[in-house]
């Protein structure tokens, strides 16, 4: 039930007009109604952000709700949960469900769910290729109209280059981007976590850089030959960031996103913790892919988020049961469970002065919604404009807390970060005009 | 040391074992995983007590009553002919039970889980859990979840710690101090938990360690760990350079599956280039120990010349493992609740 909320006194934050500054936000009908000074709230539901940041809230381009067919690992209802708890009102549903979301109707299943279930938007992204297997195209208009935002056979990659050059020109009938997993299987053989010398130290067996960044480069051709869009999913390592770099130099249609674990941990996270310390690990819920790479690449990411070469931060929320991290490293599921930690997380490059607070804001709200132009689909999606939809945002950003995994919203409780301590809190999240969250006050 | 031989004394009780006295004994270790974080004094302990041991298993009736009391369990999910019978061997020598379990015509192939597995088997009675497993990283998941003590008999390409410590008791036996020698390990470093766990004790107590083998079968990123991320070890291609004033050779085994893997082009050409053979052996320091944690492919990394010559400690590195376990088990459960309450009576039984 969408009412009447006036947010007062915070520092709105709206990086789509460039405003920053103290001010109301009034949201009416489920959308937003006005910016500005000493709006009128009376009757409506206040919230005091007096002291916090209030932001057009949080776009995920990259969840995995595993639902339908894995609903033991997460479903619509608990993942949307986690992401208002995340500060996401907006949240892309990645295909790689049981059945795959490859036709109309498990696409209409997915939304049906959302309706009647989510706690914020969720937009789904269909499969390239049917039952995601790589060898032919899904039905892709069919899964335009039923409401697809792209295309994606995430978790896997579009191994075949011709059918990754068709599902692009195909696609843009549509005017839709294809969002690659960038992994060249046969240099990711049997590879657990990212080579180096912790894989070395760790006898696991690592993919090289070079795995993610030849088939980045294949997709950059294929992006000139084809004039088509894509997206490439979480970017990992140096080269890969280059790559990006160049190819959006030469004004091809490139765009990518980062999440929250590879700007901020290295590959030494699965030898001895997000903590750090001495004593051997075998962290599975660092388990991830594209792994955690080295220092030198989390500089890389994170230099090229500031300077716009990434877009955006997307989570890569991959939530799995406790069964499937608690065993021996090489049979643990890959994936983090990210909605509720990506924004303490990536707090860390504020506070750590290598990315302004609006910038961080920009990258989790416009900028993903720029990326896949998700506004044509939702008009005013990511901003504070007059008529946008009421979703809203309010952040502490310095505020402590202590990651407990056993207290998320979401069903997989595998991250690496239980116990540790992040600075920059989700106080409040309205989602369509309604609070999906609050903290300490239970939203049902 | 006292060897007691009379007859006598033997029916009635077995001599003392001579180990290192426990105040001169900084173990602390409830588990035996790796030698990466041991200090040159553990080190020395363990080589104390294997001598110790050494002295029991030269007696006439090699028996004594050190570990009475102590199930021992050795939970194998890969195949192993002589650490578990060394390991079974060692338990039985110290009086201990042994009961062996194998990972398939077990609860493991219906699907149980490692650690279900491990509370298992400490919910019989087991104080020891000896683990061998394919999975590098498995031992330290069973520790985290085990009140029993866990030795890693073998994880993965991770670690070998009974090993490498064999292994140094041998090269001390032969040279003495380890520290200023050179030791090169030759063969397939990459898929070897020998050579890590080599790598850490040979280095911690000064040894020299050159790593060689063609560049597929090298660990990447060997050299970018920063320090204490690993070992301090030199690299070398190029056998004959290598091999140059050594006083060690240890030849790993060359597995086959590395052919179908496309590490090398066959075993034609890696023979000809990486063989331990008794041409190249010509340039190792005379006396140099030939070493080979076995089962040896004789005619591929190692000539057959070469591994049963006159500098071959290969057979003494399998005597030894056994003295070496020995301490490894006597060490481990002076911290295990069962141990610990038996504590005072041991060791003068």
């Amino acid at each position: 039930m969408s009412e009447r909320i006036i947010i007062r006194g915070g520092r709105v934050i709206d990086p789509a007009s460039g405003h920053d500054g103290i001010a109301d936000v009034l949201i009416e009908d489920g959308r937003i109604s006005a910016v500005g000074a000493s709006l009128d709230g009376a009757g409506a539901r206040e919230i005091d952000a007096r002291g916090l940041v209030v932001a057009p809230g949080f776009v995920d381009l990259h969840a995995h709700l595993r639902d339908p067919g894995l609903e033991y690992k997460e479903d619509i209802e608990s993942g949307t949960r986690a992401a208002a708890r995340g500060g996401f009102t907006t949240v892309c549903a990645m295909p790689n469900t049981e059945p795959a979301m490859d036709t109309r109707s498990v696409i209409e299943y997915v939304l049906r769910e959302a309706a009647a279930r989510a706690s914020v938007r969720v937009l789904p992204i269909g499969a390239v290729s049917k039952g995601r297997a790589g060898k032919d195209l899904a039905e892709l208009g069919d899964l335009a109209a039923a409401g697809c935002v792209a295309f994606s056979d995430d978790g896997a990659p579009v191994h075949d280059a011709t059918l990754m050059r068709l599902a692009l020109e195909y696609a843009s009938a549509f005017d839709l981007p294809i969002i690659d997993h960038c992994e060249e299987p046969s240099l990711a053989r049997d590879a657990v976590m990212h080579e180096g010398w912790v894989a070395a130290r760790l006898g696991l067996r690592g993919a090289p850089a070079a795995a993610e960044e030849s088939p980045v480069a294949r997709d950059i051709a294929l992006a000139a030959t084809t004039g088509a869009h894509v997206h490439i999913a979480h970017v990992s390592t140096r080269g890969a960031v280059e790559e990006v770099r160049r190819a959006k130099a030469r004004g091809l249609r490139v765009t990518t996103e980062v999440t929250p674990h590879h700007l901020t941990l290295t590959d030494e996270t699965v030898a001895f913790g997000a903590g750090g310390g001495d004593e051997l690990l075998y962290e599975t819920n660092a388990k991830v892919n594209p792994p955690l790479r080295s220092q030198d690449d989390v500089d890389a990411c994170v230099a090229a988020l500031a300077d716009g070469t990434i877009d955006c931060v997307a989570t890569d929320h991959a939530p799995h049961a406790a069964t499937e991290k608690l065993c021996e490293f090489d049979d643990a599921a890959f994936g983090i469970s990210g909605l509720e930690t990506a924004f303490g997380l990536c707090m860390r490059l504020v506070h750590a002065k290598a990315l302004p607070l609006a910038a961080l804001v920009e990258r989790m709200t416009i900028g993903p919604v720029r990326a896949l132009g998700l506004d044509r689909h939702v008009p005013g999606l990511g901003t504070l404009a007059p008529g946008a939809p009421g979703d809203v945002v309010v952040l502490d950003p310095g505020a402590e807390w202590t990651v407990e995994p056993e207290r998320f919203a979401s069903k997989g409780k595998n991250t690496p970060l239980g116990g540790m301590t992040l600075r920059g809190t989700v106080v409040a999240t309205v989602a369509g005009g309604r609070v999906v969250h609050e903290t300490g006050v239970p939203v049902g | 040391m006292t060897t007691m031989r009379d007859p006598e004394t033997r029916a009635e009780a077995s001599p003392p074992i001579a180990v290192p006295a426990p105040e001169e004994t900084p173990w602390r270790r409830r588990h035996l995983l790796d030698l990466d974080d041991f200090s040159v004094d553990e080190l020395g302990l363990v080589m104390r007590t294997t001598d110790a041991m050494k002295e029991v298993l030269s007696r006439e009736v090699p028996r004594v009553p050190a570990l009475r009391g102590t199930t021992i369990v050795t939970l194998f999910y890969e195949n192993s002919t002589r650490t578990r019978a060394s390991f079974e061997l060692a338990g039985k020598v110290l009086g201990a039970d042994v009961i062996n379990v194998s990972a398939s015509g077990s609860s493991v192939t219906k699907g149980e889980s490692l650690i279900d597995t491990v509370k298992t088997l400490q919910a019989i009675g087991a104080d020891v859990l000896v683990m061998r497993h394919h999975r590098s990283g498995a031992p330290y998941l069973a520790a985290r979840h085990a009140e029993a003590a866990v030795v890693n008999a073998g994880d993965g390409l991770h670690a070998h710690p009974t090993q490498a410590l064999l292994d140094l008791y041998t090269i001390r036996g032969a040279l003495g101090d380890v520290r200023g020698r050179k030791v090169v390990i030759v063969g397939d470093v990459l898929h070897s938990r020998v050579a890590r766990s080599n790598m850490w004790s040979l280095t911690a107590l000064g040894a020299e360690v050159v790593l060689c083998a063609p560049p597929t079968l090298l660990p990447r990123g060997l050299r970018d760990a920063p320090e204490g991320g690993l070992p301090r070890v030199r690299v070398e291609t190029d056998i004959d350079r290598a091999i140059e004033g050594a006083d060690v050779v240890m030849a790993l085994r060359m597995q086959t599956e590395r052919m179908h893997g496309g590490f090398v082009p066959g075993m034609r050409e890696y023979s000809r280039l990486y063989q331990v053979n008794a041409k190249r052996l010509a340039h190792a320091n005379p006396g140099a120990l030939v070493l080979h944690p076995g089962p040896m492919n004789e005619g591929v990394e190692i000539s057959h010349e070469v591994a049963h010559g006159l500098q071959s400690h290969v057979e003494e590195q399998v005597a030894n493992g056994v003295a070496v376990r020995m301490a490894v088990l006597w060490l481990i459960t002076r911290n295990t609740p069962r141990g610990g309450r038996t504590a005072s009576s041991r060791g003068a039984l």
